[in-house]
């Protein structure tokens, strides 16, 4: 019997590549697509890495792609904007080898700062987009994809979500096909993009996805379900989950190809159900493109274009069954926080002692822009702190940057952050930079990068020196500071910020959640010497709680003796000691 | 048979990942398809966090909705209470009596509530579980939630060897004895 096992979808992928004989595969971290080089790992036959940002993973994988075996990369959906460049063109030269890169969206925003659709970049870029609706499906739509790649001449998309990225799954375990590996041969007019190459490859492009939406109608990932026909409902992923949940017995056309749309399937199956409605989580790319060809359907105006769908928003609108639902209890709500004994709290209790305005980047530091921390007064996308800073500058004049710092971490620093401090650098500003370096990529669970000195595998490698890097740039004031050493922070960063040139900090203290990192002991309060001030309270600490009386308790098991509340207390009621 | 609804509730960084796992792997080895919905990234930093669980003949969505949870297991108090509207009418809550301050209540907008245990114990049939002292009793307080799955297997429908094989199979190997004894210290609570 074939073997079976339970995975997230993340997982299944990962073994896909592994059966559809991946060779090369890259990416940056990002949730919900994190896992997937993660578990890569396990796959010898797999070379995988981690690269500094999703442009340079697509691009390793293009290279890998020409040179005549598959590859793939892997991102979260904001990652794809970071690989624009690359894949708006290699939709054009298409591939040797198969590519297929596996982009994530975030429906609900359950670790992210926007919500886009990343089958309307498919459509725009006018590459292939595929996507699956479970683990299963997750494998096996991954290697079809690689068919479609080499079939076609195209890179592919595969789409998914994280509720799909997330979700567990039985999943069938085949073998390894034989990877190909088609000898090199020099095309110029394929692979150059010069403009006259470009123009006769646009011609190409138009060609492939006509016929693409023609032989749609046969593909094994398009399936038509005939049953009931008072309603037909279009959908694709994880929202096919609900409405076999909800109406088993309705038809139902779920659709594997989303760019582009079979339309010759699709006009079918419209001319056989009463009532046609699309049911897609995002934006109506399938039903604007229906509605287009004069096709009668209900969408958009039944669902929402935001957040997740479920099984009862179909209960509710469909089966017109009120969904009657106890009321939620009114609790104080628990938005994630820094963790105990973070490096970043330490740096921000300082930013707020000096009333600094900060302009923030994607991270765990992030979360020092609520309360009680509120530090940062910005966040856009990778990168963005240091030259958003910039461009205050140059909109308000050096004295108005006295008030500002950027704060960025170590892996974003790499990922884009960097550029950003060139221009910094070549036009002359005087803005301070903060890189709160704790040695990983923290919010995406502790993945290496281009500074830890390890690889994706854990071998170990060359590490980029980010101080001597920033040197190298010609900045001449940079420090590289303990991140609990507030006293010493606290000076540095005012003799910076009045400083008329680029200053960058390296606030310099390894992640508590890294592993092997042990504790021996922890901070107890006083409670004698204790004046109910508050001021250990401000950083926002979890481990410590505020008694009824006014002192506080410090929980022993999530404390790790980072001594900021000790360094706060003007009284000597708290101490360290062993655990 | 019907599909059982399992939800998994607690803060970011209590184990409820460990938890569906092991909840997963049973419904394997008892020869049921099954889904789970976990939450990683952003959440896990000390936030509320939920995973779902679905056994059964067949099962197609992966979440669970309001309303629809057969067994909801909570790592702590105030989690329990935030998701019992998601528990049937005739569901059970098996909650770890701990309290943990968001950072909502420890930088003081907001206090923690009183009386949680009460409020929940009169809504549904409930369980209450003082994990951590368990856990602390067998020097091994981060078993705590395995001593409330031991407690919350009682209301499902496996057996004890299917539970302790999965349990060996699945925590880190090092772990696996003192997982086993809190298993058992809370299936005999």
């Amino acid at each position: 019997m074939a073997q079976q096992k339970i995975l997230i979808g993340n997982e299944a992928i990962a073994r896909g590549a592994y059966e559809a004989g991946v060779k090369v595969s890259s990416a940056y971290p990002g949730t919900p697509s994190t896992e997937i080089s993660e578990k890569l790992v396990q796959y010898e036959e797999v070379y995988c890495e981690w690269a500094p940002n999703e442009k340079v993973a697509v691009e390793v994988a293009c290279g890998a792609s020409m040179s005549g075996v598959r590859s793939m990369a892997c991102m979260k959906h904001v990652g794809l904007n970071v690989a624009s460049d690359p894949i708006y063109t290699m939709s054009y030269i298409g591939v040797t080898g198969g590519l297929v890169l596996v982009v994530a969206d975030d429906p609900g925003m359950y670790s992210s700062q926007n919500e886009q659709d990343t089958r309307m970049i498919g459509r725009a870029s006018m590459i292939p987009v595929v996507e699956p609706s479970d683990s299963q499906e997750a494998k096996d739509f991954f290697k079809y994809a690689f068919d479609l790649s080499e079939k076609y001449d195209t890179p592919i998309i595969l789409r998914t979500t994280t509720r799909l990225a997330h979700s567990q799954g039985m999943v069938t375990l085949e073998d390894r096909c034989e990877p190909v590996d088609i000898p090199y041969e020099k095309n110029v007019a394929k692979n150059v993009m010069v403009p006259a190459n470009a123009i006769k490859r646009h011609l190409v492009v138009e060609d492939r996805l006509n016929r693409m939406a023609i032989d749609g109608a046969d593909m094994p990932i398009n399936k038509v379900e005939m049953n009931d026909t008072k309603i037909g409902f279009i959908t694709c992923g994880i929202a096919y989950q609900y409405v076999k949940e909800v109406c088993p017995n309705a038809s139902v056309l779920k659709l594997g190809l989303l760019n582009p749309l079979p339309k010759k399937l699709i006009e079918d199956f419209a001319s056989k159900v009463d009532r046609l409605i699309i049911f897609e989580e995002l934006e109506p790319v399938i039903e604007e493109q229906v509605k287009s060809w004069g096709i009668k359907c209900e969408g958009k105006e039944l669902f929402t274009r935001q957040g997740e769908y479920s099984a009862n928003m179909l209960r509710e609108k469909i089966l017109g069954q009120a969904v009657e639902l106890e009321e939620a209890a009114n609790v104080p709500a628990r938005p994630p926080v820094l963790c105990p004994g973070c490096p970043h709290r330490s740096v921000y209790s300082v930013l707020n002692k000096l009333k600094l305005h900060a302009a923030g980047d994607i991270g765990c530091y992030t979360l020092g822009a609520s309360a009680p921390l509120s530090v940062l007064d910005t966040t856009i996308c990778m990168g963005s702190s240091i030259s958003s800073l910039h461009g205050m500058e140059k909109a308000k004049g050096k004295e108005y940057i006295k008030k500002w710092v950027a704060v960025i971490g170590d892996s974003t620093f790499l990922h884009t952050g960097v550029n950003s401090l060139m221009n910094m650098v070549y036009n002359k500003a005087t803005g301070t930079v903060i890189i709160l370096d704790n040695s990983t990529t923290g919010m995406t669970g502790h993945q290496e990068h281009a500074a830890t000195g390890k690889t994706l595998q854990g071998e170990p490698t060359y590490a980029i020196d980010i101080y001597n890097l920033i040197k190298a740039m010609g900045i001449e004031h940079v420090y590289e500071i303990n991140a609990f050493d507030t006293a010493e922070l606290e000076r540095v960063i005012k003799e910076e910020q009045e400083r008329d040139e680029v200053s960058v900090i390296i606030t310099k203290s390894p992640c508590v959640l890294l592993k092997g990192n042990v504790f021996p002991d922890k901070c107890v309060p006083v409670t004698e010497n204790c004046k109910k001030c508050g001021a250990c309270l401000r950083p926002g600490c979890p481990a410590i709680t505020k008694n009824a009386d006014g002192t506080i308790s410090i929980d022993e098991n999530m404390c790790n003796a980072c001594g900021l509340c000790m360094q706060l207390c003007k009284f000597g009621a708290i101490k360290k000691e062993a655990k | 048979m019907a599909t059982t609804n399992i939800m998994i509730v607690g803060v970011g960084g209590q184990g409820t990942l460990l938890t569906s796992r092991i909840l997963g792997n049973l419904a394997v080895v008892a020869g049921y398809d099954v889904k789970i919905s976990e939450v990683h990234g952003l959440s896990q930093r000390g936030g509320s966090v939920v995973t779902y669980v679905r056994y059964g003949e067949s099962v197609a969505e992966p979440i669970v909705e309001a309303g629809q949870v057969d067994v909801l297991i909570a790592f702590e108090r105030l989690e329990a209470l935030r998701y019992l509207h998601y528990v049937k009418k005739d569901g059970t809550v098996i909650v770890n009596n701990q309290r943990i301050d968001p950072i909502t209540v420890v930088s003081g907008q907001t206090e923690y509530p009183e009386g949680i245990i009460d409020t929940i114990t009169s809504r549904r049939k409930t369980l209450v579980v003082d994990a951590m002292d368990v856990a602390k009793a067998i020097g091994s307080p981060k078993s705590f939630n395995i001593v409330v799955l031991g407690a919350a297997a009682k209301s499902m429908d496996y057996t004890v060897e299917q539970w302790e094989d999965v349990i060996k199979n699945t925590v880190p190997p090092k772990t696996v004895e003192k997982n086993l004894e809190a298993f058992r210290k809370g299936y005999d609570l």
